[in-house]
């Protein structure tokens, strides 16, 4: 139980898709004018991510990683398909939105009027690879954490959207240099607010250790690749830095 | 150039400047950020975004005539799928050091809204050879503004270029360290490629005013 609830909130404020990583840039940036349209894509994201995530982790487990396939009998167990990962996943992901589109739009039509038109923009968003690729990489453990993954990352770049949209009304009112409209005061404000995001990562990091080293997740986490650790590497070494001025 | 009429030149022009895919089109992003912390990344990450938009424009620019419309987006997706694990088979083999540094994000090549974008606007439409031209000049411009993000991210974050101390000695002190310069850690936070973005997107439009967005 306690894992579920210290990925959710990993996931959503100290992992954000958006301010850690930069997945899912380009839909970030492009659907953020408005809050109403910026809320109808972070709600398709969200519910894509909690499909295709378990799907995939499904794939990853019985067929993809090393040894996967000794279900099927103990002559198998030494194939390792892993290089297929990639196109495995984006033909689920693929698949998955166009099918999710067709059963939305016949079971739901007021649904499929607001998330709709975001549906197949969503087959090439990055954050929702990025999420199925973390979750291989991260060596999440079960479905269950998988499904969580999903959801807590795709809620986590729902925020972002959100915020993002919400400063972007107000700043159309406000004097902007003029070379910087639009696109570049929308890329300074996005650094800005990833800084104030890296402070939530004190609360794995900067916390207290001895309840640290109970959570079951330490294990996996040093298997993680070292990009997706330099925010929170950095973070401490950061800290720490300043610990040493002070 | 006699070896490109000027109409086929300005496919690869085009892109380096004012129609480049990152500041001016938008596309691309994710990968540009994370990678960027190091010049080394950075020029891996160009040339393996180089080799995909080439061959990539090149394969759908040939199968344009027998790929059905409706399906098309999985046939792109397909293609690029392959490629990428091309490139990424390649860097395990034999940059595994460099493989582990891009992690996912040599997979997420797959999903890199340029690619799709080249695929959809122009190999869908246009002849091989200039929709290669087309694929290379378009990967250029990305890889020019990822060098430009690299470079200035690793020179003030470590005091390094491609790993050598170029400003001197943190530790023993030489160079530029001994007039007290220290490296600005925050540079190789991932918040901080965000912002120097921004001020390329700044310089860049404060230079040809043509490009200034309304608000």
């Amino acid at each position: 139980m306690l894992e579920h609830v210290e990925l959710f909130f990993k996931s959503i404020f100290i992992d954000n898709m958006v301010f850690a990583t930069f997945l899912g840039m380009c839909s970030y940036l492009a659907v953020s004018k408005r809050v109403a349209t910026a809320v109808g894509l972070g709600a398709a994201v969200i519910f894509v991510l909690a499909v295709t995530v378990p799907l995939n982790w499904l794939l990853d487990q019985y067929l993809l990683r090393d040894g996967a396939l000794a279900w099927l009998g103990p002559e198998y167990a030494d194939y390792n398909l892993g290089f297929l990962s990639f196109i495995l996943f984006i033909a689920t992901i693929a698949t998955m939105v166009q099918l999710v589109e067709i059963v939305v739009e016949k079971f739901s039509p007021a649904l499929y009027n607001s998330l709709g038109i975001f549906l197949p923009l969503i087959a090439v968003n990055c954050a929702i690879l990025g999420g199925s690729l973390f979750m291989q990489s991260r060596d999440i453990q079960t479905l269950g954490l998988a499904f969580n993954y999903g959801l807590s990352s795709g809620i986590g770049w729902f925020l972002a959207i959100l915020a993002i949209a919400a400063i972007r009304e107000k700043i159309r009112y406000s004097n902007v240099p003029a070379p910087l409209r639009g696109l570049g005061i929308t890329f300074i404000i996005t650094g800005l607010m990833a800084i104030g995001f890296m402070s939530f990562g004190g609360m794995l990091t900067g916390g207290d250790e001895a309840a640290q080293e109970e959570v079951p997740t330490t294990a996996q986490k040093e298997k993680e690749d070292k990009i997706s650790e330099e925010a929170n590497e950095n973070t401490v070494s950061f800290n720490n830095a300043i610990k040493n001025k002070n | 150039m006699a070896l490109l009429s000027k109409k086929d030149a300005n496919l690869i022009l085009d892109p380096l400047s004012d129609n480049n895919p990152i500041t001016i089109q938008v596309l691309g992003i994710c990968s540009a950020l994370a990678i960027t912390a190091e010049l080394k990344a950075s020029i891996v990450m160009s040339v393996s975004v180089l080799f995909v938009m080439g061959m990539g424009n090149v394969v759908i620019s040939l199968m344009r005539n027998i790929i059905p419309s409706k399906i098309r987006i999985i046939v792109q997706l397909v293609v690029v799928a392959t490629l990428v694990i091309i490139v990424d088979q390649v860097l395990k083999a034999f940059a595994y050091e460099l493989s582990k540094t891009l992690s996912v994000f040599v997979g997420l090549i797959i999903t890199n809204c340029i690619i799709m974008g080249r695929f959809e606007a122009f190999a869908l439409a246009n002849g091989t050879w200039r929709s290669f031209l087309d694929g290379i000049g378009n990967a250029a411009g990305y890889g020019i503004i990822l060098v430009i993000i690299g470079f200035f991210r690793e020179l003030l974050g470590s005091g390094t270029l491609l790993g050598y101390k170029v400003l001197g000695d943190p530790i023993a002190k030489t160079g530029l360290y001994a007039i007290g310069y220290e490296n600005n850690g925050f540079m190789l936070l991932s918040p901080m490629a965000l912002i120097v973005v921004g001020l390329i997107i700044w310089v860049q439009r404060s230079r040809n005013k043509d490009l200034i967005e309304e608000n």
